[in-house]
C-alpha cells in the first residue's frame, strides 16, 4: 500500500475547512533536514497547518526561515506563522551529545501560513492559535 | 557515518577556535526588525572609525542587506580589541509588502523592499552559520521579547556555541522595561543601552571587550 502523504485529502477539497497535519517524531526520524522543511514548506504552502511531534534543531529552524524567505512572494504567500514551546537550555545536554552534534529537538512546533494563523497566547504550557481560512 | 562526521565537524569547531590567528572577529549585530540594530552599529563605528554604516529608519527591513565595516578597533582599560561589524538585516518567518504602504511607500516600491528584505533575512540566516565569531543580539526594550524569532534566533546561537551578548535598546523611553529582557533570557547577559542617545555606551564597549576580545 503506498504511504500516505501529508498533502492528501480523503475528499481532495479542503475548501471548507482547513486541514491539520500531526507529524510523528518517527515520520520525521527517517527525513533529512532539506526533506523535513520541503514536506513543512508544502503542507504551508497548500494552507495546511502543521504540527510537529518532536519539532526542528535549531539548525533545521535557521534554514527552514532561510527557504521561507527564497519562496516569498506578493500576494501569494507572505511567509509563515511557527510557534514552539521553549526550548530546554542547551547546558541541560550531556557533554557528549553536544560533542556528537547531537541537538534536543523535541518540543512540539505549529507552523502554519503567516496570513491564516495568529498566535493568541504563548507561555511554557500552552500555546493558543487562531487559524482562519485562506 | 554520520556520527563520525559529526564528531570530525565539531572537534574541527574547535580546534578552530582554540588555534585562531589574531585576525579580528566578525560580529554579527542581531535582531528582530526596527530593534536598532543599524542606530547602534553606526554609534559603534562613528565612535571609533569616524564613519556610518547605514542608513537609519523608522520603517521596518530599511536594512535589506548585511554590511560589514572592518576592522574597528575598540579600546578598553589599556588594551586593544579589534573587531569587524556585521549589521544584519532584521530576521522574521514573514515578510508582507502591505506592511510598507502603511508608511507612505508606493505599491510597486513596496514589493521591491519585501523582495530584497527576504533576500536579506535570508542572508542574515546564512551568516550565523558560516560566518561570524560573535553575536550581539539587540532587542527593543520597549516590546515583548518572548517572540518565536528571538527564541529560536538565540537557539540557533547557543547550539553554534557562540559568544553573545544580549542589548537591551531603546532605554531613553518611557516604555522601556529591562527586566523584562533579562528575564526573556537569563543564561546571558544583558547590557542596557540606548544607541540613539549613547546612553551607556561605556559599559557596552566594556562589554563587547570582554566577551569579543
Amino acid at each position: 500500500m503506498p504511504e500516505a502523504t501529508p498533502s492528501d485529502s480523503p475528499n481532495g477539497d479542503s475548501q471548507n475547512g482547513v486541514q491539520i497535519d500531526l507529524v510523528s517524531g518517527s515520520r520525521m526520524e527517517g527525513l533529512r533536514s532539506m526533506e523535513k522543511i520541503r514536506m513543512i514548506l508544502d503542507g504551508v504552502r497548500d494552507g495546511n497547518i502543521v504540527i510537529l511531534e518532536e519539532g526542528l534543531s535549531p539548525d533545521e529552524e535557521s534554514k527552514l526561515i532561510e527557504v521561507t524567505m527564497t519562496e516569498i512572494s506578493p500576494d501569494d504567500f507572505t511567509g509563515i506563522e511557527i510557534e514552539t514551546y521553549p526550548r530546554e537550555e542547551a547546558s541541560d545536554q550531556s557533554l557528549l551529545d553536544r560533542l556528537m552534534g547531537r541537538e534536543s529537538t523535541e518540543t512540539l512546533t505549529v507552523i502554519g501560513p503567516a496570513n491564516q494563523i495568529e498566535t493568541l497566547h504563548k507561555d511554557d504550557q500552552l500555546i493558543s492559535a487562531l487559524v482562519s481560512r485562506k | 557515518m554520520g556520527l563520525l562526521t559529526n564528531l570530525k565537524d565539531s572537534v574541527s569547531r574547535v580546534t578552530d577556535r582554540l588555534f585562531a590567528s589574531e585576525d579580528p572577529k566578525r560580529i554579527g549585530i542581531y535582531g528582530p526588525p526596527n530593534a536598532g540594530k543599524t542606530t547602534l552599529a553606526n554609534r559603534i563605528a562613528r565612535d571609533w572609525t569616524g564613519d556610518a554604516i547605514g542608513p537609519e529608519s523608522h520603517v521596518p527591513h530599511e536594512t535589506r542587506r548585511a554590511r560589514r565595516k572592518e576592522g574597528v578597533d575598540i579600546e578598553r582599560n589599556g588594551q586593544s580589541v579589534t573587531i569587524d561589524i556585521v549589521d544584519t538585516p532584521g530576521v522574521a518567518t514573514k515578510v508582507d509588502y502591505k506592511e510598507f504602504l502603511d508608511h507612505d511607500i508606493e505599491k510597486d516600491d513596496a514589493i521591491r523592499r519585501s523582495r530584497e528584505a527576504t533576500e536579506g533575512v535570508a542572508e542574515a540566516m546564512h551568516w550565523l552559520r558560516e560566518d561570524v565569531d560573535g553575536v550581539i543580539y539587540v532587542l527593543d526594550s520597549t516590546t515583548d521579547p518572548f517572540t518565536q524569532v528571538n527564541t529560536m534566533l538565540i537557539g540557533i546561537i547557543e547550539s553554534r556555541d557562540l559568544p553573545v551578548l544580549i542589548f537591551a535598546n531603546k532605554i531613553d523611553l518611557d516604555q522601556a522595561d529591562i527586566d523584562r529582557v533579562a528575564d526573556a533570557f537569563p543564561q546571558h547577559e544583558t547590557v542596557p543601552l540606548s544607541a540613539l542617545e549613547g546612553d551607556n555606551m561605556d559599559e557596552v564597549y566594556d562589554k563587547i571587550a570582554e566577551y569579543f576580545g
